[in-house]
């Protein structure tokens, strides 16, 4: 069967569950409720543009923080990969830094900065770092040698060969840290925003489960988890696959 | 008297060995190549050829003794002196067409580096084939990539590490002939490395033979078959006896080597 009948199969039963669920009261509308109440909320969301202005807020900030954090990556990354005594150093805090969430950075981010987007961003930015770091000194590390070796007898040396060669090389790493990039940026983000002010899809989120709103928080909750699934599904999976095959990286 | 081409002088190279002992990969080292010569270099796997030919390319700093190219001595890499690996080294990022333009992109016009490109991939009949991507072809035709990007450049001296080691004998017996007619047509001078006697013995002027620990030039052989030469079958299987007696001697040493330092 084709996976994608089996998924729409899956989610139609799913739905079907929660929603005979919800009307023979097997749990209370407060825990979970019903399916058409989390459209209602969602279309009123839409239409008096709240969801819009949170989705514009909240993208605004990642496109940012993650714009940032891919440039200071790849900076980082190149300086780990050039530099023996830098990888050695710095090497070491990046990979301790890599392995913690980095929104336990906030309460500090919120004393330097105040409660604000900044604060945010640069939970944002710590989030996203440290992966796009790691994958570009690994990438420009394997660079093969004969790519290296060929070049050269090519005349091809010095700033060039970074340019024409062994960035070019590395490029199957700029998209795989670049997708973990996204993927740590995006949750520190929702975080960030849960944690901090609005507007914003975490703050709206925070901001219905204080007012007992569920239905909006299942909305909204759902909104992120569709966002995170389209973007690394439909648009990263797809470039990394299609890179991997050219690069000859995969089986 | 004739003046040679390439000329490799006392050439010696060492590598520090796991106890940080300097070991002789290569010792004194002599050659002389004329212009337009096909020089084979055999010798059984370890011996430094692959490290002579890359001291040669510039890409390995000997340890002693000088190469001179025209009298001149070289340095480091450089254009006059192309390289053709085992493996094919195609950049992957770039089609067949792109790839054979890169060593000539900072050269010459666009359009004329595309030309010119195009004339060597014609020449190994890759001429359909411009806008495919390394990944989408096999083996020989990435191999026969890679040698029309280093003839591209037009360099003086073609240098070659086993090209077609990796392929089928069918393969391989195509691009023998496909580099006798482009030699014979460019007028290039090349160095050949290979394991394989027969090999050498189809397409060289002279073959190299060489010794190992440390490598040394064992013998100088001059191939005095006339070309083609499928058509002396006989002179070419007596030759090959010949080189196969005197290459068992290294071979056995080789395994006794191996075998001593395993007990
Ligand atoms: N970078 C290096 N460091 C230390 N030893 C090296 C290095 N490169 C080569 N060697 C040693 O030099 C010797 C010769 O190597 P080389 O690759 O030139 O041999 P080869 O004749 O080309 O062998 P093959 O036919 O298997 O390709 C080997 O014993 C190898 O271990
Ligand atoms: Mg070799």
């Amino acid at each position: 069967m084709n996976p994608n009948i089996k998924r729409i199969l899956f989610f139609t039963v799913l739905i079907a569950f929660w929603y005979t669920g919800s009307k023979l009261e097997w749990w209370l509308p407060i825990i979970l409720p019903a399916p058409e109440k989390v459209l209602e909320a969602l279309l009123t969301g839409f239409q008096d543009k709240t969801l819009v202005y949170d989705l514009i807020a909240s993208f605004k900030r990642l496109a940012i923080g993650l714009g940032l954090s891919l440039v200071i990556g790849t900076g980082l990354g190149v300086l780990l990969a050039k530099s023996k005594t830098a990888d050695e150093t710095l090497g070491t805090v990046v990979l301790a830094l890599q392995s913690v969430p980095s929104i336990i950075w906030l309460p500090l981010a919120i004393m330097w900065f105040g409660m604000n987007e900044k604060a945010v961003i640069f939970v944002v930015v710590l989030g996203g770092t440290f992966v796009m770091t790691l994958n570009i000194r690994v990438g420009i590390k394997n660079v093969s040698p004969l790519f290296i070796k060929a070049a050269k007898t090519m005349g091809v040396n010095g700033w060039d060969l970074y340019k024409r060669v062994i960035f070019p090389a590395a490029i199957p790493y700029v998209v795989t840290g670049s997708r973990l990039a996204w993927a740590f940026a995006w949750r520190a983000l929702m975080a960030g925003e849960l944690l901090s002010t609005g507007p914003g899809l975490g703050y709206t989120l925070r901001y219905a489960s204080d007012f007992g709103d569920m239905a909006l928080v299942i909305g909204v909750m759902i909104i992120i988890g569709f966002i995170g699934t389209i973007v690394d599904q439909l648009i990263f999976q797809r470039i990394e696959k299609s890179v991997l095959n050219r690069w000859g990286l995969e089986s | 008297m004739i003046k040679l081409f390439i000329e490799i002088n006392h050439v010696q190279k060492q590598y520090a060995d796991k106890n940080n002992h300097q070991v002789d990969i290569l010792k004194d080292i002599n050659l002389g190549v004329n212009k337009g010569e096909f020089v084979s270099i055999l010798g059984p796997s370890g011996c430094g050829k692959s490290t002579l030919l890359s001291i040669v390319a510039g890409l390995t700093p000997a340890t002693g003794g000088e190469i001179l190219v025209s009298r001149k001595r070289i340095e480091k890499s450089g254009k006059d002196r192309g390289m053709v690996f085992q493996q094919a080294a195609l950049f992957p990022w770039l089609n067949v067409l792109e790839n054979v333009i890169f060593p000539l992109k900072k050269e010459m016009p666009k359009k004329q580096a595309e030309e010119q490109a195009k004339k060597y991939l014609q020449m190994v009949q890759l001429s359909n084939y411009l806008s495919h991507y390394p990944h989408e072809l096999s083996g020989g035709m990435q191999q026969r990539v890679a040698i029309s990007r280093a003839l591209a450049m037009n360099p003086d001296i073609l240098l070659m590490d086993e090209p077609f080691g990796a392929l089928d004998e069918q393969t391989r017996s195509r691009l023998h002939d496909q580099l006798e007619t482009i030699w014979s047509e460019t007028q290039k001078t090349i160095l050949f490395v290979t394991h394989s006697i027969s090999e050498s013995i189809k397409l060289s002027d002279r073959i190299v033979v060489m010794g190992i620990k440390p490598g040394v030039i064992l013998k100088d052989i001059k191939v005095d078959i006339p070309r083609s030469r499928h058509e002396h079958k006989k002179e070419m299987v007596e030759l090959e006896e010949y080189i196969m007696g005197f290459l068992k001697k290294e071979i056995d040493k080789v395994i006794r080597e191996e075998l001593t330092h395993e007990s």
